[in-house]
């Protein structure tokens, strides 16, 4: 129980302001398009360069904790999603906003946070020793079949067609493949200097989301006179509380496989977030209201998506190998304070203080981001009630400056306004923003795993490489999911034909 | 007529203000150093601590802020720099070497040592050649004789293509004639962890992160003319008798793009060495476990060359 012997070091005047500043902070950079989780901790540690260790840590933790909450409340508000990990709460929670059940949304947003982020946390304390062995077993040929596993959501996740879906998730990996290859040490598809570095998934995610609804907004701006927006929701703190606790399956699937991706080098919160919000949906009593603003899909991905910081930290602190983009970012702040990853980090006299108050402090971070975050809820209405006009240029504003923030690049902009103008007018033809972002994040892991994989497999079997990849207790579990992942999609989309 | 005289005298002040703006004594503003990868990895951070002091009057005089550029291993970075960067010395750079010479070679870039003027050196990562823990092998001999048995069969990880890890990797295969596989993973983080999962035979690394890194790892040998003060027990690779030199140690320092003016150059060249040795910043470097070598802008200059002709003839094999 050494984390109890160190609590009292977070319980400090200064620990507990830094706490409540990053996690305030965290929440509405969170929010902005473009400032994701992995961007704001990189910005921010330069900033704890002249902090002691544990208060430099304790900040980057709650800023962690907090961003990756806080990117659902544009999501939902305003169908932007703040970073790659709120893109499946944008599905339902967006639509729900718009029934003027915002202030509800955001509450369960907040809540399942919660109860998603305190697992992971304690999932950190208790099974580190163990899963950190767990996280050694994910390697090249696993994260291939995790990457499959995923584009075999792509086409059911969020389209009435499925052809329309695979067409867009094509487009996204096709997006996916400009740049530069590092396994192969080539360019490929760079027809202008802008496109050297490729399409980055958050400046994807702004395009695809944020120009769009831009362009909506001006349309209906100019064709209609904007429907006034129907009444605020009126549920009180305490039935939004009761409704999520009485979500347990949601709750507890989310959870499960925010923590498991958390472990897992390599894949992050977007893909926790996405994985839970489509396993839920298929044991689901409510199928058919997934993407109609069901609740279920916005309490699935958010504990998910939180509750991958806490194991994220697994491999970081002990192996050195990050379990989510953020936490490779993470992995700089640690290292500028002396604090080198190891198995003895968790024990040895100089290291145990700092980083036994660090987890401590995450497990406060997400008490404050439960409280922030739903005394922020309390006011989504001024957000709802913004006319189109000036959410439109707030929006476009936003996107620009969030986009131009990511790389310092001109390009990243320009790419962005093209992807946006695009998307705009294949949505009007029934295409779905979310499975060219799929494509996007999931088309590289794929793809490299797969090139390394056939290198690695070849170096040892010769011409049957494809044995790397069907060997191995993990690989076989995979295959299997993936297998009825596809099955499961073609015998749901049949019986929906039959019914209508 | 008196409309005349004040534009004259209008005339007069903005030119002699401009006048003053080209001899106002450089720098007056702060000074930006473009880091081409995201910010948190090591050239970034180590860019902030080796430009930490600059503020002081006797260095530079004014503050230093990073302006990350990533993309496309670096290239999107150093292009945008060579060509589009103002050049009055108020945008610095951060160099990578072998990187950026090995990349001038083999792609199409807008930068190569020639449209480029270092100003000095702050750090100097050597490559080592690791193992994982539970490895059979001890020694680089074991590898070898590995390799001896089953050629094409041990694999090497390394940070992506031509990088330093990748020539160590080159070097490495040539001068011990063996047949060997290189793995090339996303970054050196994810190199680290093929050889920590025990994927790969063995990998090539920073000296700084696999140091780090001891419990986990076996180094085998240090891809440098000496051994290294971090690890004094651990033998170059030539005194494990593979005839590797220090072409694939990773140099960081600053640079500014050529077309600068001469007097900002020198002013620039004679105060980063003394920047870099800051005694607060020397003792950052040393207890976030970052190897420094400060050179000068001379010293540099003569390096980079050495490279440039080194690198032609060991890439020229890959075209």
């Amino acid at each position: 129980m050494e984390f109890l012997d160190y609590f009292s070091n977070v319980f400090t005047v200064y620990h507990i302001a830094l706490l409540v500043g990053g996690t305030f902070a965290g929440i509405i950079l969170g929010a902005l398009p473009g400032l994701s989780p992995t961007m704001s901790v990189a910005l921010l540690i330069p900033f704890t360069f002249h902090m002691k260790p544990e208060s430099g840590l304790i900040l980057l933790g709650a800023m962690y904790t907090a961003t990756v909450a806080g990117g659902a409340i544009s999501a939902i508000l305003v169908n932007v999603p703040g970073a790659p990990a709120n893109i499946a709460t944008a599905m339902d929670g967006h639509q729900m906003a718009k029934k003027g059940l915002s202030r509800e949304a955001l509450h369960y947003c907040f809540m399942s946070s919660f109860v998603g982020g305190i697992f992971g946390v304690f999932i950190l304390i208790f099974f580190t020793p163990p899963l950190a062995r767990l996280s050694l077993e994910f390697g090249t040929t696993e994260l291939f079949w995790i990457a499959i596993l995923g584009i075999t959501i792509i086409a059911t996740i969020d389209s009435k067609s499925v052809v329309k879906g695979l067409l867009s998730g094509l487009f996204g990996l096709m997006l996916a493949t400009i740049g530069d290859n590092p396994v192969l040490g080539v360019e490929r598809f760079v027809f202008t200097d802008h496109l050297e570095g490729g399409v980055n998934i958050v400046v994807g995610l702004i395009g695809l989301f944020a120009m769009p609804q831009v362009l909506n907004l001006m349309e209906k701006y100019y064709s209609e006179k904007h429907p006034v927006l129907s009444t605020e929701g009126h549920s009180s703190l305490m039935q939004s509380f009761r409704f999520v606790f009485g979500k347990v399956k949601a709750l507890s699937i989310g959870s499960f496989i925010g923590s498991l991706v958390g472990i897992i080098p390599g894949a992050g919160g977007q893909i926790a977030g996405l994985v839970a919000y489509d396993q839920t949906k298929k044991v689901s009593k409510n199928q058919s209201n997934y993407g109609k603003g069901e609740p279920e899909g916005i309490i699935a991905a958010e504990s998910a998506n939180n509750s991958m910081v806490g194991p994220s930290l697994i491999p970081l602190l002990t192996l050195s190998i990050p379990g989510s983009p953020t936490a490779a970012v993470l992995l700089g702040g640690l290292l500028i304070h002396g604090i080198f990853p190891g198995h003895e980090i968790f024990v040895s006299e100089n290291t145990a203080p700092v980083v036994w108050t660090f987890i401590d402090s995450l497990i406060l971070a997400q008490i404050f981001m439960l409280i922030i975050g739903l005394f922020l809820s309390r006011h989504s209405g001024w957000i709802m009630k913004v006319p189109d006009n000036y959410m439109a240029v707030s929006i476009l504003v936003l996107a620009v400056f969030g986009t131009y923030s990511i790389g310092n690049s001109y390009s990243d902009v320009l790419i962005m306004v093209v992807l946006g103008t695009i998307m705009f007018f294949a949505s009007k033809a029934g295409f779905s923003a979310v499975p060219v972002v799929l494509g996007i994040i999931l088309g590289p892991i794929a793809e490299n795993n797969f090139l390394l994989g056939k290198l690695i497999g070849g170096a040892r079997y010769g011409d049957d490489w494809m044995i790397y990849f069907t060997t191995g207790t993990i690989n076989v579990t995979l295959i299997v999911i993936c297998i009825a992942s596809i099955t499961y999609g073609l015998y749901s989309n049949r019986k929906s034909k039959r019914s209508t | 007529m008196k409309l005349m005289k004040i534009t004259k005298i209008a005339l007069l002040a903005l030119t002699s203000l401009m006048f003053m703006h080209a001899q106002a004594d450089y720098p007056d503003k702060p000074i930006g150093v473009m880091v081409a990868y995201g910010p948190g990895g090591a050239t970034d951070f180590q860019a902030r601590i080796a430009t930490l002091a600059s503020g002081k009057e006797a260095l530079i005089g004014q503050p230093i802020y990073i302006l990350n550029k990533p993309g496309a291993g670096g290239r999107t970075g150093w292009n945008w720099f060579a060509s589009e960067a103002p050049k009055d010395g108020s945008m610095l750079a951060a160099y990578n070497v072998p990187h950026f010479i090995a990349q001038s070679i083999v792609f199409d870039t807008a930068y190569n040592i020639n449209t480029l003027e270092p100003l000095g050196n702050w750090g100097a990562d050597p490559a080592v050649l690791i193992v994982g823990k539970d490895s059979p092998f001890n020694t680089v001999a074991d590898l070898l004789a590995h390799a001896d048995a089953n050629p094409g069969a041990v694999t090497i990880s390394g940070a992506g293509k031509f990088v330093g890890h990748h020539i160590a990797f080159l070097q490495f295969a040539k001068a011990s004639g063996r047949d060997l596989t290189y793995i090339p993973a996303k970054g050196g983080v994810d190199a680290l962890r093929l050889v920590k999962a025990g994927e790969v035979s063995a990998g090539f690394n920073n000296l700084s992160d696999s140091a780090r890194s001891a419990a986990d790892l076996k180094i085998l040998a240090v891809a440098d003319l000496t051994r290294h003060a971090y690890l004094p027990d651990v033998p170059t690779l030539m005194e494990s008798g593979v005839d590797v030199d220090d072409s694939s140690v990773n140099f960081r320092g600053l640079m500014v793009p050529a077309g600068t003016p001469q007097d900002v150059i020198d002013f620039l060249a004679s105060k980063t060495p003394d920047m870099f040795n800051d005694k607060k910043t020397q003792g950052k470097m040393k207890s976030t476990n970052s190897p420094a070598r400060v050179m000068t802008r001379d010293e540099v200059i003569a390096m980079w060359n050495e490279r440039q002709a080194y690198l032609t003839d060991l890439l020229a094999g890959l075209q």
